[in-house]
């Protein structure tokens, strides 16, 4: 057993193999200081929460608390590995800080009180909204941090028990376009491929999907096949010089807000040198004819011009992926996040669908998430759908889940959509929704155009509820907090990227009198009498497996059916992949390998949207396409994003995450090495634009879009020349003046824009038109990292590196017992 | 031959459609929707007046290609307001009055384009039919975005 300093050498060391073979077992194991691993109490199986890869692990219990990590070897999703978020990230739950009794706020302040009264404030101030207006006046924003069954629960509460339509969660912010693109092409928001289609994939490439930091467990994955004999070809889409483009054969560095030229470029490339497979299209699909009459004007030239790429790269990247036997193609927020998001991540799946590349080992597709339990999210009601796919404007749906929760039809809404963040925030706005229930989340810091936000969340009218683990910047506005139990504390279920359900149970006690949200939220039900229609309590369940337990019936002949797990299924090896039934008792590996899609008017999720407007399609529409077990091929053109750049603001801003945060960094900031290694916020810029302010690497800067402004310290990095990078992770929590900055915000959501992908819902972050200004110089080197995409373009005599407690240990010859691959 | 006075109509209509849309769009720029998508489904109504001015010409009107320009700037500095009173809740109804009124005159348009594609199929008509064709898809496009706006808004507004 060999130890690394993992905050140096965040991937680790490499275990080779080839094509085909199994990925070799590498044990990552951090303890606290000192402590052995045969010291340890209890090893309590869960998995990642820090990032959406899902990877297994064990928490070890020393002395009634958590004193360490450690990778399951039998698990299919890491096979032993650990990430660095996982390594150090478990120390937050131990901070100081945490919260520990509940607050309501009294002539301004929030003051300590117990359960009873901050529950009883919150029930009637709901009694007293329903009363003069109705469900309406409530919402509910939750995270993409909590367990599905505690989403279950919260979307039978809201949507059944209470009647609202103002249901959603912050995997808005990095996953609804992966549903939204799913839904589109194939009806139904689950992914195809697989993981281990990583093993097997001759060609991958990475839309946007900055892997080697937001999933570095994945990543090394990569690297191992990188590593070995009949090594696949990566192709990178990204703006920024990531790991990911290092390894690139093709890296394409697009201007921001052009995907969809990119990627209709690729496509008539394709079209045009028929790589195209006409049997699989023939048998399989609808909208082909639509889609080459489209991408005809989308020729490597145009399009070279269009995303300032040169019309070579776009014919070696077409070339290479028209050649592939088995292509294994991922995306995350570089296409999300910006203009036309839908309609460039549809042109991802209709890739797969003209090569007839899927439901094959090594032929996956993975729209990927941004957060551990987003899926769950999506599956149970908590991000703008009805629980178990079902498909709200399909009163059949509707009528089925009136009959699984055993309420009135008319109580569930379904009139419109379910209301998306946004929207939400609008509605808080002009006062018509009134109480806001906050879980697990901070749209303080994490919403687009935060002077806007925080003077919405401010409002003497709304009544803010914030259930958290930190007083966060949103928490700090409340006028109720609840202290919640998080990972490790509490017990439940959760959903990766490639459809694999962890069990993560409960390893010690929470701190003071924080509950699991699960108890919170039944708690609420309790108090409030919600009944069915034959005035039974509303919630049949009490605990964490009851409740998982209902959930599997809510699934029952839904495509993401948990009918054949169980708690005790999932204890001891591996996740397991749904749809889990009768007919699939060990799970499911790949989606449509039969060619056959969940398309069928009636069953299908959504009947789809209009690109460009967001308009839902009528089902006369939909049925019209014919669609009935056939993926749908759904062409778009590009158009240019809202807001372009101009004298003023001349550089375009996107946003995004880095290798040692996570979202608003509430936990990973309470990891010292973590924290360590990347302190504070930072901006990354060419050096051509750099010298054009006469900015030097560590210079503090001013960035200026047309919403506020932000200081950081400069990186000179290889990002392309117009483009200005901030991490999104900083806000106020940790700084002097509160959540609400003063005059130098480091947010970088004080400078993002308000406008959303219109199908998906999704804001864009990745889409402002901005300025950069020296302002003095620094004192040195900027402290971003310096072995991720920040990396600098000239030697600044500075190192990422941890101290001795950043040594993790790697057990290599570590052999697998029991569990399934 | 009557055509030319469907175009004619057209070309106001459309005009009209289009000023409409960037009125609303103006109005509600904090429901920021309505403010981008209506600048966004503005400007193909007036690539439609581009082309039907175009094809105009061989129906023997004399149309002006440049659609009616953005709008003034002391209608700008009206709705500028629009952002102080966003929060008053007055300008909700006038929201649901808007995109009734989008729904409305895009439902026109459409019926104009329903009936130039009559005629043109009776006179084989190709490039004016292929112009139909170009041009018709956006305008059923504008009217579902308007009534799917009017679906999403309606409840919220009206129960609160």
């Amino acid at each position: 057993m060999a130890a690394r300093d993992r905050i140096a050498e965040p991937w680790g060391t490499r275990t080779p193999y080839a094509a085909g073979e199994s990925w070799p077992v590498r044990v990552d194991t951090h303890l606290d200081e000192g402590l052995a691993p045969e010291d340890v109490d209890r090893w309590v199986q869960t998995a990642s929460i820090l990032h959406s890869n899902g990877d297994g692990l064990d928490v070890a219990v020393k002395d009634g608390r958590i004193a360490g990590v450690r990778g399951r070897a039998a698990d299919r999703v890491n096979h032993g590995r650990l990430g660095v978020k996982d390594l150090y990230g478990w120390q937050a739950n131990g901070s100081a800080d945490r919260l520990t009794r509940p607050l309501i706020r009294q002539d301004g302040e929030l003051v300590e009180t117990d359960w009873d009264t901050a529950m009883e404030r919150i029930v009637s101030r709901t009694r007293e909204l329903q009363q003069e207006q109705g469900a309406s006046a409530i919402g509910f924003y939750t995270t993409g941090q909590l367990f599905a069954e505690e989403y279950y629960t919260l979307g039978l509460v809201a949507h059944g028990g209470l009647g609202t339509n103002h249901v959603d969660g912050n995997t808005r912010l990095c996953t609804a376009t992966a549903a939204a693109a799913l839904k589109e092409s194939f009806a139904c928001d689950g992914q195809p491929g697989s993981y281990t289609d990583i093993d097997h994939a001759d060609v991958i490439v990475l839309y946007g999907h900055n892997m080697a930091e937001t999933q570095s467990v994945l990543w090394m994955r990569v690297l191992d096949r990188l590593a070995g004999p009949n090594p696949p070809q990566v192709i990178c889409v990204d703006p920024r010089p990531t790991e990911v483009a290092r390894y690139a054969s093709v890296h394409l560095a697009p201007r921001p807000g052009t995907n969809v030229a990119l990627m209709n470029g690729l496509l008539h490339e394709i079209i045009a040198h028929g790589w195209v497979d006409q049997d699989y299209l023939d048998a399989h699909t609808v909208g082909y004819a639509e889609l080459q009459k489209r991408v005809e004007e989308y020729t490597p030239e145009h399009v070279g011009q269009i995303c300032d790429v040169p019309a070579e790269q776009i014919r070696e990247a077409a070339s290479i992926i028209g050649g592939a036997d088995r292509l294994l193609s991922t995306v995350l927020q570089g296409f999300y996040q910006s203009n036309q998001a839908t309609a460039a991540a549809v042109q991802v799946n209709n890739v797969h669908l003209v090569r007839g590349m899927l439901g094959k080992p090594g032929c996956g597709l993975l729209q990927m998430n941004g957060q551990p339990t987003a899926q769950n999210t999506r599956e149970c009601g908590g991000d703008g759908d009805l629980p178990g796919f079902r498909n709200w404007s399909n009163d059949a749906h509707v009528e089925d889940l009136a009959r699984v929760w055993n309420v009135e039809t008319s109580r569930i809404p379904h009139y419109s959509p379910p209301t998306h963040v946004m929207q939400m925030m609008r509605y808080v706005e002009d006062g018509s929704i009134r109480m806001l229930w906050v879980s697990g989340t901070n749209p303080a810091v994490s919403l687009p155009e935060l002077g806007r936000i925080r003077s919405i969340l401010e409002q003497d009218r709304l009544f803010l509820v914030v259930q958290d683990i930190f007083m966060s910047e949103t928490a700090q506005l409340a006028d109720v907090v609840l202290p919640a139990a998080t990972w490790g504390e509490k017990t439940g279920t959760f959903t990766n990227v490639d459809r694999t359900v962890h069990l993560s149970e409960k390893a010690v006690e929470p701190p003071g009198e924080a509950k699991p949200d699960l108890d919170i939220f039944l708690d609420y039900a309790r108090r409030l009498d919600l009944r069915d229609k034959d005035g039974e309590p509303l919630v049949t369940w009490h605990d964490p497996e009851s409740a998982f337990e209902a959930w599997k019936e809510c699934t029952r002949g839904r495509p993401c059916d948990y009918t054949g797990i169980s708690y005790d299924k999932l204890r001891g090896g591996s996740g397991i992949q749904w749809p889990c039934n009768e007919e699939n008792p060990e799970g499911t590996e790949r989606l449509y390998e039969d060619g056959r899609f969940w398309s069928d008017p009636q069953y299908c999720e959504s009947y789809g949207k209009d690109l460009v407007t967001g308009a839902p399609l009528e089902p006369a529409e939909y049925k019209a396409m014919n669609p009935d077990a056939k993926a749908v091929i759904k062409a778009a053109s590009y158009l240019p994003p809202h807001e372009v750049t101009s004298e003023e603001f001349p550089l375009q801003l996107i946003t995004g995450r880095t290798l040692y945060h996570f979202h608003t960094r509430t936990k990973t900031a309470r990891a010292p090495q973590l924290q360590k290694a990347a302190p504070t916020v930072w901006v990354e810029l060419s050096s051509v634009d750099a010298a054009a302010q006469g900015i030097d690497e560590g210079d503090l800067a001013e960035v200026a879009t047309p919403r506020g402004t932000v200081q950081a310290h400069a990186r000179v990095t290889g990002i392309r020349p117009g483009v200005v990078f901030l991490p999104f992770h900083y806000g106020y929590w940790d700084a002097s003046d509160g959540h609400d900055p003063d005059q130098t915000g480091r947010a970088a959501n004080e400078l993002t824009i308000t406008d959303w992908d219109a199908a998906s819902k999704q804001p864009i972050f990745k889409t402002a038109a901005a300025r950069v200004t020296r302002l003095e110089a620094g004192d040195g080197p900027s402290s971003a990292p310096t072995n991720t995409a920040s990396a600098p373009v000239s030697d600044i005599d500075r190192h990422t590196a941890g101290d001795q407690t950043a040594r993790a240990d790697e057990d290599l010859e570590h052999s697998v017992t029991g569990g399934q691959r | 031959m009557r055509i030319g006075l469907v175009l004619h109509e057209l070309h106001r209509s459309e005009n009209d459609l289009a000023q409409e849309l960037l009125h609303a769009s103006e109005r509600h720029k904090v429901d920021h929707s309505i403010y981008h998508l209506g600048r966004d489904l503005a400007a193909w109504s007036q690539a439609h007046v581009r082309e039907i001015a175009e094809i105009g010409k061989s129906y023997g009107q004399d149309l002006d290609p440049e659609p009616k320009s953005e709008l003034t700037t002391l209608r700008r500095i009206q709705e500028r307001g629009s952002e102080l009173l966003g929060r008053k809740g007055f300008t909700e109804l006038t929201l649901l009055y808007d995109l009734r009124e989008i729904y409305v005159k895009a439902c026109g348009v459409s019926a104009d384009w329903e009936m130039l594609a009559q005629a043109a199929q009776g006179i084989q008509a190709m490039d004016l039919l292929a112009t139909v064709q170009r041009c018709h898809p956006d305008t059923l496009r504008q009217m579902k975005w308007a009534n799917a706006m009017i679906k999403e808004n309606s409840t919220q507004i009206l129960i609160s």
